[in-house]
């Protein structure tokens, strides 16, 4: 396996390219962030398939939707507070409402954005699109699923969001991988001693906090949440039937992102210990993405101590005791 | 400008027979559902009726054809004026009408996509309508059917700024596939608009966006059918501002007296009716055509 890190918003522009080949009715639209997003290749490459709104998200996602309607295959991105957050009622009226097929990518999420700061650092995106009923809801963990996940999106019938990052990261899958549709998740590492659900960046991590648990013996259990919503529901309670207690590591608010949703499926069905591993409460601001990611918590360590956390509180089968 | 024909006066009897009976459905259909925005429907019937009768290329055998016209209610609660007159179309049973803004109903109390024949894109929230009419005429454009994409808009959602980043697309995109009508009544929810937050000169900041743009009376499809002509060209978005009167077709409408937050009770409901059939007959017989037809 390579072990080139490569952004996942790298994996927009790559994904552009080979669907562009294949999709005759694909319209991508823009507001002025081509370069940035990586839909800039595919604007090179198909110049009449491609739409620069201008500095004008609100109009981009009504353009969308309009594109929509009369059977185009659309993809809109720009960074995601600006997408998700300037133009979170037209995407509520315009294309989840009426259950459009659009494909709407936010580029920039998380704090790892880097020097720019708050304002462009999107925290709270995978909880506001979570909301909306039968909006598809992914964030991959690395440039190979994050390519397989935007194409695959165009096959689910509503609208689908997914959240993609600035930071070169790690490969966490091989090239020819393809198994990612929406809904489901990936079992990295089977183990009997806590559950991690990860999503994005923080797959990586939770990897090697799991090798770091494995000296301690304690087998963590690693699962790529990239699926958000729809919820992996089925793997997360099996798992969580097994070790008892889980850890949820994500690039996003604590409250609303993917620690809300696998802890309300727990409480509801199996309830086991839950430990978050998140930003609490605080907004972004400029430094280093490696930098932002200590301050902010993101890290294997942090998960390692929520993992000791909570393994001694874990559920024990009663022929465990 | 190209030529576009005056409308017989024939034809034009019938429209405003049509007209007059839109009127009196959304009156039922709104003192049926005793909810629903009646004075900004009433301002819009017979821009309707001569967008779906003479301009529009649609038709309910081809609801879903990809070369239709389409058609965009940007002003959302202007509905009840789109249903009956899409019913009247023969879009859908006009039975539907009466559970308007029901559990359950087909007729939503702001227009859904894909649950209601002949309703082409969602809206009720404001200022939404033009973004999804320039995306569907770059739609069309960039799949060779130049289709024309029709959007009514109320005055008040032009304070809207989304509106403008779509005026400017439709401008730099030179769509003029696109007709936006706007209804001019001058009033907006809490008073008047050019009291609230003045939008003159609507017409010279239309034409700075790259638009052609005419103005028209919206109670006189003769003077809209004239607006299209001046405002049709290969080059660029037209609007039409065409002025109307809030409620128009029923006095205690027109004069301010009934508020957009009184319900129509069955009394106010019938003094509409009566209104409405005498109108009728006036128009009837202002026609040289008219007593034929009655």
């Amino acid at each position: 396996m390579t072990t080139e890190r490569i952004s996942t918003r790298d994996a927009y522009g790559a994904a552009l390219l080979a669907l562009g080949e294949h999709i005759e009715s694909l319209v991508v639209v823009d507001a002025d962030v081509a370069s940035s997003t990586r839909a800039a290749a595919f604007a090179a490459k198909y110049p009449e398939r491609y739409l620069n709104l201008g500095v004008s998200e609100q109009n981009m996602i009504l353009v969308a939707a309009g594109l929509a309607l009369c059977d185009r295959t659309v993809y809109a991105a720009s960074f995601a507070s600006f997408l998700v957050g300037r133009a979170y009622e037209q995407i509520r009226d315009a294309i989840a409402l009426p259950s459009l097929p659009v494909r709407l990518i936010g580029t920039h999420g998380g704090v790892t954005v880097g020097e720019d700061g708050a304002t462009h650092q999107m925290l709270e995106d995978l909880a506001l699109m979570r909301l909306l009923p039968d909006v598809a809801v992914l964030c991959p963990s690395d440039y190979a699923s994050a390519i397989v996940q935007i194409c695959n999106a165009n096959s689910w019938k509503g609208p689908v969001y997914i959240r993609l990052g600035r930071m070169p990261i790690p490969p966490v899958y091989e090239r020819s991988d393809s198994d990612f549709h929406v809904g489901g998740a990936r079992l990295l590492r089977e183990g009997d001693g806590v559950t991690i659900c990860a999503c994005g960046i923080m797959v990586h991590e939770a990897l090697e906090a799991a090798t770091i648990l494995s000296q301690q013996n304690i087998e963590a259990e690693v699962i790529d949440c990239y699926s958000i919503s729809p919820l992996p529901a089925e793997i997360i309670l099996s798992s969580a039937h097994r070790t008892g207690c889980c850890v949820v590591a994500e690039e996003h608010f604590r409250k609303g992102g993917l620690g809300e949703a696998v802890t309300h499926l727990l409480c509801e069905h199996y309830p086991v210990p839950v430990l978050s591993v998140a930003v609490k409460d605080l907004f972004g601001q400029s430094g280093t993405p490696e930098e932002l990611q200590a301050y902010y918590g993101l890290t294997a360590e942090r998960i390692v101590s929520a993992a000791f956390q909570a393994w001694t509180l874990r559920r024990r089968s009663p022929d465990a005791l | 400008m190209t030529e576009i024909p005056r409308i017989p006066e024939t034809d034009l009897l019938r429209l405003e027979q049509r007209a007059i009976n839109v009127r009196k459905d959304v009156v039922r259909m709104i003192g049926v559902a005793r909810s629903g925005h009646l004075v900004s429907s009433l301002s819009i019937v017979d821009i309707l009726t001569w967008l779906y009768w003479r301009v529009l290329r649609v038709s309910p055998e081809d609801e879903s054809s990809s070369a239709r016209d389409r058609f965009v209610l940007s002003k959302g609660h202007g509905c009840p004026a789109l249903y009956a007159t899409l019913a009247d179309r023969g879009f859908f049973r006009r039975e539907e009408l009466w559970s308007y803004r029901r559990l359950g109903a087909m007729l939503q109390g702001h227009p859904v996509a894909n649950r209601t024949p002949g309703i082409d894109a969602s809206s009720g929230s404001l200022g939404m309508g033009l973004g999804i009419a320039v995306g569907m005429a770059l739609a069309g454009r960039m799949s060779g059917s130049p289709y024309r994409v029709a959007c009514l808009a109320g005055d008040g959602e032009m304070q809207e700024g989304a509106m403008w980043e779509a005026a400017m697309a439709a401008g730099h995109f030179r769509l003029s596939r696109i007709l936006l009508v706007i209804d001019r009544n001058h009033v907006q929810m809490e008073g008047k608009t050019e009291d609230i937050m003045g939008l003159e000169p609507l017409d010279e900041k239309l034409r700075a966006f790259g638009w052609r743009v005419a103005h028209a009376d919206g109670h006189s499809m003769q003077s809209l059918q004239q607006a299209l002509a001046e405002i049709d060209s290969s080059d660029a978005p037209g609007a039409v501002i065409a002025k109307t009167i809030p409620g128009h077709g029923v006095s205690f409408l027109e004069n301010g007296s009934f508020r957009g937050k009184d319900v129509l009770n069955r009394q106010r409901v019938e003094m509409a009716l009566r209104e409405l059939e005498v109108l009728e007959q006036e128009t009837l017989r202002s026609h040289p055509s008219g007593e034929a037809l009655s």
